[in-house]
């Protein structure tokens, strides 16, 4: 790989953020454990009867991983906001856009995949039927990344501003709204026995949509907050 | 009204309301704001004569 | 430059805008107030009860108009927000900032009025469906627009931020139009059409038109009025604003020494 070429900056920076993330691995389980708390408080606060926790499985889930996601989303760029290598990103003669998808990339990799693991575990706590578990899986896979590059593009609005959480949360909650609709409504479909692709086919269109213009966006609005 | 008054009354009540306060929102922000412009030429002035 | 180009221009300028809003905001709340109280003389005394809905089917006269605004703001903020991205107007700024607490109004009062609505109508206060969701969503929106610029001290920056995100946000008003069409919703289908006869009574429509007149016309007023603030925030250190501040407390002294 010839060094100073697109291809080799793409790598050296998924090799660093790999690297980075690797280093401070435990850190890394903190949305796994979130997600499990907030499944878990279900049981509690409804009562343990398997029928009531069956019903609202599929979409406690989806809702506990897009929390998890959000909470996760500030580890985006604050680490290189605050030591100043965003802003040489910003500044390098690499397509932006292509740099901010590769870090989503990493990030979507080492928050939502294990999520996506124990996905199932989770499931398995709220009584899901198991015929369901597939469709909540492909459901998952499709929009968890779908939140992560919509996210992304939220984050890089209020990047550098200190307590950005709420704040953050009120930008990104009408855009998680249709993602949320599309992917828990699936779920909930085939839970009822019926049609499923289409919301499914929603979030897979959507998904490609995203994954053409979220970094994009993500890269005007990063110009925009560092300017 | 028909029986219906309960919510006629409230539903109308809320919108001469909000347009209320949207009408005096601005007014009492410009006031704020005159004072704000009023402290920072103050505060100009008075660097300026002691430099 | 040519005389249409040098108006443009001079539009644009913070302190002429500011005495062009000056001048005619007190007409526009006027007018709208005056259109305002006709339509609601209309629609409350003058129309007749329906036959389906009873005398409940009047909170139309407002739900309506506050719901076609809800969408027409975000539009005339959308422009906004676009013109002060590519082309950095300062005016353009302050508008789209301006029309997004109007906005917010319009569509609080218009999810409210329709809960108070649908009470009677369909016997609950609220429903997930396309269009109650999509409106909500739209409330949000306006949240983060209004958040976002409260959230950055820089100004210009600010506002080139929740313009930003106003322009993320727009896919939503197509959404809550066509949502009665897309989707099986609760909430009716269109009655009022921009071409051709509209599905409802005449003396049930004028009320609403002229409603939805006073309401756009109120929109301006209440635009003028905020922009006026806007520019005074953002200008703060120049000349202009500066005669602006002391000639209000000037007037304040008078009132005081008068009264």
């Amino acid at each position: 790989m010839k060094p100073g070429t697109t291809l080799a900056a793409c790598s050296a920076l998924i090799g660093r953020d790999l690297t980075l993330v690797w280093r401070r691995r435990g850190d890394a389980l903190n949305p796994i454990l979130f997600a499990l708390i907030v499944v878990a408080l279900f049981p509690f606060a409804l009562g343990p009867e398997p029928d009531n926790l069956r019903r609202i499985a599929a979409g406690v889930v989806f809702v506990a991983l897009l929390l998890s996601g959000l909470l996760a989303l500030d580890t985006l760029f604050r680490g290189d906001y605050e030591d100043g290598s965003l802003e040489q990103l910003v500044l390098s003669p690499h397509p932006l856009a292509l740099l901010l998808a590769c870090k989503i990339a990493v990030h979507w990799l080492t928050t939502a995949l294990p999520l996506l693991i124990v996905a199932p575990l989770l499931a398995e706590m709220l009584n899901l039927p198991h015929a369901v578990l597939p469709v909540l899986l492909t459901a998952l896979a499709l929009a968890t990344p779908l939140l992560s590059l919509i996210g992304a593009v939220c984050v890089a609005l209020t990047v550098g501003m200190r307590r950005s959480g709420m704040l953050l949360a009120l930008l990104v909650l009408p855009l998680y709204v249709p993602v949320l609709i599309f992917g828990a409504g699936a779920c909930n479909a085939a839970q009822a026995g019926l049609a499923f692709m289409a919301p499914l086919l929603w979030l897979g269109a959507g998904l490609v949509l995203a994954l053409v213009l979220a970094p994009l966006a993500c890269a005007a609005a990063l110009k925009i907050s560092l300017s | 009204m028909g029986g219906y008054g309960a919510y006629i009354w409230p539903a109308y009540a809320v919108f001469l309301v909000v347009l209320l306060l949207d009408a005096i929102a601005p007014r009492l922000r410009r006031r704020r704001v005159l004072a704000e412009i009023r402290g920072k030429l103050k505060r100009r002035t008075a660097r300026e004569a002691t430099r | 430059m040519n005389r249409l180009t040098l108006w443009f221009h001079k539009i644009g300028s913070p302190p002429t805008f500011y005495r062009i809003a000056g001048a005619l905001a007190p007409w526009c709340f006027g007018i709208a107030i005056a259109l305002g109280a006709l339509a609601l003389y209309g629609g409350l005394v003058l129309a007749p009860r329906d036959y389906q809905q009873g005398d409940a089917y009047r909170i139309i006269f407002i739900h309506v108009p506050c719901a076609w605004m809800s969408l027409f703001t975000y539009g005339f903020m959308a422009v906004n927000a676009f013109i002060a991205l590519v082309w950095r107007i300062k005016l353009s700024e302050i508008l789209a900032m301006a029309s997004a607490p109007i906005g917010a109004a319009f569509t609080f009062i218009t999810l409210v009025t329709g809960s108070i609505w649908g009470k009677p109508m369909w016997g609950t206060w609220w429903t997930w469906d396309a269009r109650l969701t999509s409106e909500l969503v739209l409330l949000f929106l306006y949240f983060g627009v209004i958040g976002l610029y409260a959230a950055i001290d820089d100004k210009r920056k600010a506002a080139r931020a929740a313009s930003f995100l106003a322009l993320i946000g727009i896919v939503n008003v197509p959404i809550v139009h066509f949502s009665v069409n897309w989707w099986n919703t609760l909430h009716q289908g269109s009655t009022v059409r921009l071409m051709g006869p509209s599905k409802i009574s005449g003396d049930m429509l004028w009320p609403l038109l002229t409603m939805a007149l006073a309401t756009h016309i109120w929109f301006f007023a209440s635009l003028f009025a905020r922009t006026r603030v806007g520019l005074l925030e953002l200008e703060g250190g120049k000349d202009w604003a500066r005669d602006v501040a002391l000639a209000d407390a000037a007037r304040d002294e008078t009132v005081t020494a008068h009264g």
